[in-house]
């Protein structure tokens, strides 16, 4: 068995070295997951963010899964950590690696190479010998590789700005929004395969300007900046875009359930960015950014700092800080704090912004993964014109948008990913075994 | 006089690149700490949002150097945010025991560390070997029946090796003083300190917080080091008690060396010597074949140094016991007493003192942990 990695050693396993922890169902508590998550809630919580656009057996499949595939995680050398403080109200949902994905990574990669399979970095598959749907071949540069079967988990095109910039189009401004993107994971995700398979004919599922897409610090780089480039203090304040208004309910619902629309939020704004504002008040209540923000001790200052048209900024700010009923602030709750008469309103904590230092946060959409995917079923199989292939397989981001229409809730990408990483690696094994038998 | 110390040392970490360095990463960390449940670290760097100087050496010298976080860290080299944490914290670690060394002159010592070991350890073998040359005319003599006293009088081995450990000890106690008084970590009562020595007994920080261990040359976990590090420690520990118990037994009990094979002293010496053999080894080892990213290239030959004083110590006294009886004692004596002066002397100015800090860091740790955490930023 061989695994082609198109990286080098160093950024091996494509986004999942940025991810943390796997969403998972269980009836009752268990290990490091605490209440329960039925299958139910999971499902109902997945249809809410994917607007029901999912498919559910595909869904279903994957919820029950994450019930049962911790302790084949821990057989292959992951470790998970006991429910935290910073990370409490995920510890019903939510199992979390220790270390995080790297530490995952690691350990799947110690485990396979155990197991006897041969690793190659720097290997990127750039064309594939598909004949009457089945695999035949992997082309890397002008190396030829054949195998019984072929499980392909070459993420989604996130990294491709190209790709990126023709799928999003020209804005009614006559911007190229994707060009103001930055890619929160690995660069390595070009989406060659994926063109390859759609030029090839198989079945392609989602609607390629679909991502998970998040309001990051811009100063963030332009690839891997991962989760320490999120801001995460926008619904201690309020957002402004480039002409200094505001745009959206800062304070719509907890901070981890909207963080995700954020960046599509900011992507609509023109030049694609947002900046987000907070007061002194703010400080120690939010998990510290990477980079600090910047600073003035005064609103008009912090206006001029951060190069936003002094007059409308401190308009907005005067109009939203008048607008503010602050009653008794809780940022662990849905409190009672919110502006009466403003449009677009803050549903909660909403404080008025009026104690130096303030502090300006400029904001990009920042994309994880692109969700555009190759249609597949409950056997991981890659589809041609509506029929399965009998030995190519897929899993990971460039399956997931048969799972993920649209939107995102925290952990599901690798209860994906695990989920159909199982199937597709036992159904190819199961397939070249029995092409093997008929040889 | 303390307190002048301690500011000058605080004034001293405050201008440090590496500190600055450490402070950087850590800011790091903290927008991200996936790490937070391999040691004591990443949750002490959680309850801060910034980093003084004197944050950046605690939380160096509570770092025990097992490099989970870098081989699970995105952020680690090539990527440009090139964060290795335990290699600042080495960098910042060597900082820290030369910033607080008493004499401060002295703390220069650990400029070149590797040098300065074997600079002592030639000396004191030197001395001790004119020494026996002085006192018995040759090398090698007639057989003695063990009595190292017939060689060295006990007064002036007493007052020698006192003098050399008194030293040591003061030299340490000033240092732990002044940086726990730069540290101000409140007020230390049973729990903490009971929970401190624990974790310093145990070495639970070497286990990952999962049990499987740190990491040596790549990814996978081993507990060899910890394992080592026992045999080390407690070899050492064991080495200690039998030189206290031949105190006892000469002073109170009037029963001078030597001691036959099965006697309290001997039997202390003996096993603590071959864990002190076989612990050294394996940390020699096992620092041979150390992924390079993991530490401190420049504090390479202090580690070093310290290792293979222990080891030779262990091994010439373990051969000074099995060759006793015949006419090679003095020699072999002299040696044994030249390497355990190189030890004495370089104790405060060498690899040793991470154990005074790392205790230190230790304990604020477990204090600082059961105050109410001011921060409440809330998680993903």
């Amino acid at each position: 068995m061989l695994l082609l990695e198109a990286s080098p050693r160093e950024w091996r396993g494509g986004n999942s070295p940025h991810t943390r922890n796997l969403r998972c169902m269980h009836d009752a508590p268990e290990d490091v997951l605490v209440d329960a998550y039925p299958e139910e809630e999971f499902l109902q919580d997945l249809l809410k963010v994917t607007a029901g656009n999912t498919n559910e057996h595909l869904a279903r499949l994957v919820i029950r899964a994450s019930s049962t595939c911790r302790p084949w995680m821990s057989r292959h050398g992951v470790r998970f950590q006991p429910a935290l403080a910073g990370t409490l109200h995920l510890s019903r949902t939510n199992a979390f690696f220790l270390g995080g994905g790297k530490a995952l990574v690691n350990a799947y990669y110690r485990s396979a190479q155990d197991l006897g399979v041969q690793v190659r970095y720097d290997a990127p598959v750039d064309a594939l010998d598909i004949r009457d749907g089945r695999f035949v071949a992997a082309y890397v540069g002008s190396e030829r590789i054949e195998a019984r079967a072929c499980v392909l988990a070459a993420g989604g095109f996130e990294s491709n700005r190209e790709w990126l910039r023709e799928a999003w189009g020209q804005n009614e401004r006559g911007e190229w929004p994707a060009d103001n993107f930055l890619i929160r994971g690995t660069r390595f995700n070009q989406g060659v395969l994926l063109k390859q398979m759609m030029a090839q004919g198989a079945d392609i599922i989602g609607d390629p300007t679909q991502a998970h897409c998040v309001a990051i610090d811009a100063r963030a780089p332009l690839y891997d900046g991962g989760i320490v480039t999120r801001v995460d203090a926008v619904s201690l304040g309020v957002v402004v875009n480039r002409d200094a208004m505001r745009f959206y309910d800062e304070g719509e619902d907890f901070w981890p359930k909207r963080y995700a629309i954020w960046g599509r939020l900011v992507a609509l704004q023109p030049e694609q960015v947002g900046y987000c504002i907070i007061d002194r008040k703010a400080i120690g209540r939010f998990m510290p950014p990477v980079f600090p923000g910047v600073q003035a001790e005064s609103l008009p200052e912090l206006a001029r700092k951060l190069g936003l048209d002094e007059m409308r900024f401190i308009k907005t700010l005067s109009e939203y800080n008048v607008a503010c009923r602050v009653g008794t602030f809780d940022h662990t709750t849905l409190d009672d704090c919110h502006t009466e008469g403003l449009a677009p309103a803050k549903s909660h904590w909403a404080q008025p912004i009026d104690q130096p230092p303030f502090y300006g946060y400029a904001l990009r959409p920042g994309i994880t993964f692109t969700y555009l995917s190759l249609k597949t079923d409950a056997q991981a199989r890659v589809y041609f014109d509506g029929k399965p292939s009998d030995n190519l397989f897929v899993a990971g981001e460039m399956m997931a948008g048969n799972v993920l229409g649209q939107g995102y809730t925290a952990g599901v990408g690798m209860s994906i990913g695990t989920a159909f990483g199982r199937i597709a690696g036992t159904e190819a094994a199961q397939a070249a075994l029995q092409e093997a038998a008929h040889a | 006089m303390l307190d002048a110390l301690t500011r000058e040392a605080a004034a001293l970490g405050n201008g440090s690149a590496v500190a600055s360095e450490v402070a950087r990463q850590m800011q790091i960390c903290n927008a991200c700490r996936y790490c937070e449940s391999y040691c004591a670290v990443f949750p002490a760097m959680t309850r801060r949002l910034e980093f003084s100087a004197a944050d950046a050496h605690y939380l160096a010298n509570l770092c025990h150097n097992c490099s989970a976080c870098l081989q699970s860290c995105q952020y680690a080299p090539p990527h440009e945010f090139a964060v290795n944490v335990p290699r600042a914290m080495a960098q910042l670690r060597r900082e820290t025991y030369a910033a607080y060394a008493w004499p401060r002159a002295l703390g220069a010592l650990y400029q070149r560390n590797g040098l300065v070991v074997a600079l002592a350890t030639a000396g004191a073998l030197a001395l001790f070997l004119v020494l026996l040359l002085a006192v018995n005319g040759t090398l090698l003599h007639e057989p003695l029946a063990g009595d190292f006293y017939a060689i060295f009088p006990h007064s002036m081995m007493a007052w020698m090796f006192g003098a050399a450990f008194g030293w040591a000890v003061l030299a340490l106690a000033i240092g732990a003083a002044r940086f726990w008084s730069s540290q101000s970590p409140g007020s230390i009562t049973v729990t903490p300190v009971s929970e401190a020595t624990r974790n310093a007994l145990t070495l639970t920080y070497l286990d990952g917080g999962h049990g499987d261990g740190c990491n040596e040359a790549d990814d996978r976990f081993t507990r060899l080091r910890k394992y080592f590090h026992h045999l080390t420690f407690y070899g050492f520990l064991l080495c200690f008690a039998s030189t206290c118990v031949a105190t006892f037994y000469h002073h109170a009990l009037g029963e001078p060396a030597p001691y036959p094979f099965i006697s309290v002293p001997v039997l202390l010496g003996t096993v603590g010597g071959v864990g002190l053999l076989i612990g050294p080894a394996g940390l020699l080892w096992l620092h041979m074949r150390r992924h390079p990213l993991h530490f401190d290239l420049e504090q390479r030959p202090m580690d070093r140094a310290f290792i293979v004083l222990l080891f030779a110590i262990s091994l010439t006294g373990l051969a000074l016991l099995a060759l006793r009886d015949t006419g090679a004692m003095g020699l072999l004596l002299a040696v044994h007493l030249g390497t355990v002066m190189a030890l004495f002397l370089t104790l405060p100015y060498g690899k040793f003192a991470h154990a005074v800090y790392r205790a230190a860091t230790l304990l604020k740790w477990a204090i600082e942990r059961r105050q109410p955490n001011r921060l409440q930023v809330g998680g993903e």
